[in-house]
């Protein structure tokens, strides 16, 4: 006698207990703390809140530890979170004009006013493994005491916009300022054809890795958009915030913010003389992959615009990127596959056992003839 | 539980779920596009469904989730759970007693009557989807009630399959004007859904939520040469012998062998508490689970 399998809760239960177990790991290795994940992984915690859209690297550590590492859940931790928090206002706008750089470089000019920062980048490192890390207890090269922080070492002046001295000879387009509210796609469907600041707002929380290839695309030839880095800054800039009690604005915190600039290319259309046009990243954090890709991406976007052809491009496609950027939709679409079809499957078992049937009969219909 | 405000999600937000169902109902079968929050589970697990529970739910309700027909299916026991945690919920296993039934991929046998509401949870809402996979473009079509492609497609099937080619999820017209996709339930259940219930339906990732008002009409798209068949394995559950419901089919051994049981289980242990018994069934006891 078959008795149908109960037990789905107990399985759960388990399930979990047995999760919990191996996200500790060995209890004889020292367990992971916040401010370790804060402090040594920061650029896991930058890539969590970017993409999670929350900026709190406390939190983003713990989502960081309680997934085990996994960037994509550990972002679906602070999403969940996020979308309970209250809404309590808006901020102004941030000014990256006036942001502390640790790090500040352009691609398109040898000097610039401001000064070429490098600042902790990768970019000229050896990738080499460093045993030495591997040393417990090794205090690292600089073996400082006090905790790092984003600021330290930032410039404080004032810094330009280096796309700006383009624009004084009108070689490049116009950046149009706008104080138009832009939407929100946390709180409406996203709703096609997007304007740019939604465009930017998917683009700023989509995934790194789909981002990444997208604007790879356009640099191998699908609708590709000849970028320079006109501008790229990293560093902290002040959030103001209109408080209506007090009638005035007041300074609520700093944020790290990575921003691009690129120069592109542009032959000139119908109505446009042969200029410079741009395109524009903003992320949070450290994450300069993700802004640059951010740039090509969103100049790829601006094809109609500027009055160029769509060449089918993926890139240039913005139902397409704006619908699959996002990786909380996109892996829950994906692995829910692994959740019970059998239903569905069983109907499919019917349609073809009983194409076949058809088919079958048919064809010994024709072998009698 | 006093973190998360009843059945987790903000009165705002049920505020905003509640007016797309309404209007939703107001135009049966449209597509309305909802702002859809992150929930604590992920796509593709029931999220659209579960807002619109949510949106719904009172603490009077008594609520019963199904996936794949069955009760103790993991994700019906996770989705049970979430509201049982958060809205402290009465939760049943029996259809009749349930005010709210969120469903995954099946329609109770039972019949369901006026004061209960049926929930879906809905992967892809649009049914013109895999015909044409613009949204921009599909909403034309539906506004314009241009359905041609669809019935090319149901063309195609029969020429090349001599039948329509699609089991499960099988596109019906509600009340004469929109082509709906009815959620991946099998094409056997199409005709359950002129019900006396109210008919909520949820996609999350896609932002959608669609209605079916009581007693509406739902036509499974079909040609009068070829009508529409709600189509099911043969034979009867070995467990309580019924023969007009929805089966599953169970792998029992190494060699393939093979059983068909009921996939609503509330409905066939009801009937084996009835005393009904199949070829491989036990009559069942009063305290078993």
């Amino acid at each position: 006698m078959y008795v149908a399998v109960k037990g789905g809760e107990l399985a759960i239960d388990a399930a979990h207990a047995w999760l919990d177990d191996a996200r500790r790991g060995d209890t004889s290795v020292a367990e992971l703390s916040l401010a370790q994940i804060h402090e040594q992984l920061s650029l896991s915690v930058d890539r969590v809140m970017s993409e999670g859209s929350l900026y709190d690297p406390d939190l983003a550590a713990l989502a960081i530890k309680q997934a085990r590492g996994d960037m994509i859940e550990a972002i679906f931790l602070i999403r969940a979170y996020r979308t309970t928090l209250p809404r309590f206002g808006y901020s102004a706008a941030i000014e990256t004009g006036d942001m502390a750089c640790m790090r500040r470089i352009s691609a398109t000019f040898k000097d610039v006013p401001g000064g070429q920062v490098l600042g902790p980048t990768f970019d000229y490192t050896h990738r080499l493994l460093d045993f030495k890390l591997a040393a417990e207890g090794g205090a690292g090269s600089s073996g400082s005491n006090e905790p790092s922080s984003p600021t330290s070492g930032a410039s404080p002046d004032r810094k330009p916009h280096i796309t700006e001295f383009l624009n004084k000879d009108g070689l490049i387009e116009e950046a149009v300022t706008s104080n138009e509210t832009p939407p929100d796609l946390t709180r409406e469907p996203l709703e096609l054809p997007a304007n740019r600041a939604l465009r930017l707002q998917n683009l700023t929380r989509g995934d790194e890795g789909f981002l990444l290839g997208m604007a790879y695309s356009t640099q191998r030839g699908y609708a590709r958009n000849h970028a320079f880095v006109g501008e790229l800054r990293i560093g902290t800039v002040d959030v103001e915030m209109d408080i209506p009690e007090l009638g005035f604005t007041i300074d609520i915190g700093e944020i790290t913010v990575t921003e691009c600039e690129t120069v592109n290319q542009f032959k000139g259309s119908k109505t446009e003389p042969p200029q410079f046009t741009r395109g524009y990243g903003l992320v949070f954090g450290q994450t300069e992959r993700k802004a640059i890709s951010m740039a090509l991406v969103d100049r790829a976007l601006r094809w109609k615009e500027l009055g160029e052809d769509n060449v089918g491009a993926p890139a240039q496609d913005e139902e397409f990127v704006l619908s699959h950027s996002d990786n909380i939709q996109a892996t829950g679409f994906l692995e829910h596959i692994k959740l019970p079809h059998y239903v569905d499957f069983q109907s499919e078992l019917e349609l073809v056992r009983s194409i076949r049937a058809e088919a079958q009969e048919y064809q010994m219909q024709e072998a009698v003839q | 539980m006093s973190d998360y405000n009843f059945a987790y999600l903000d009165e705002q937000t049920k505020r905003m779920i509640r007016r797309a169902l309404l209007k939703g109902i107001a135009i049966p079968g449209y597509q309305v596009p909802f702002a859809s929050r992150e929930m604590p589970m992920p796509y593709g697990w029931g999220t659209g469904g579960v807002q619109v529970s949510a949106a719904c739910l009172t603490p009077d309700d008594t609520l019963k989730v199904i996936d794949q027909g069955a009760d103790d299916t993991t994700n019906a026991v996770s989705i049970r759970k979430f509201f049982q945690k958060t809205a402290g919920m009465n939760v049943t296993d029996t259809t009749s007693e349930a005010s709210i039934i969120q469903t995954r991929h099946r329609i109770p046998e039972q019949p369901m009557t006026v004061d209960q509401i049926l929930v879906y949870q809905v992967p892809i809402p649009e049914p013109l989807r895999f015909l044409e996979p613009r949204e921009t473009e599909t909403r034309k079509m539906h506004a314009l009630e241009e359905y041609g492609l669809m019935h090319v497609k149901l063309y195609e099937d029969i020429a090349q399959h001599g039948q329509i080619a699609t089991a499960y999820a099988y596109p019906v017209k509600v009340e004469g004007r929109y082509v709906m996709d009815p959620s991946p339930i099998p094409r056997f259940d199409n005709p359950k859904m002129e019900m006396a219930a109210i008919q909520l339906f949820g996609a999350g990732r896609e932002q959608r939520i669609y209605a079916i008002p009581p007693y509406t009409k739902v036509a499974s798209l079909d040609f009068e040469d070829y009508p529409f068949e709600a189509s099911k394995a043969g034979g009867e559950c070995a467990l309580c012998g019924a023969d007009h419901t929805y089966l599953d089919e169970v792998i029992i051994d190494d060699d393939g062998g093979r059983m068909f049981v009921c996939s609503d289980t509330d409905f066939c242990e009801s009937r084996r508490a009835a005393g009904h018994v199949g070829t491989q069934g036990a009559p069942i006891k009063e305290d078993a689970a």
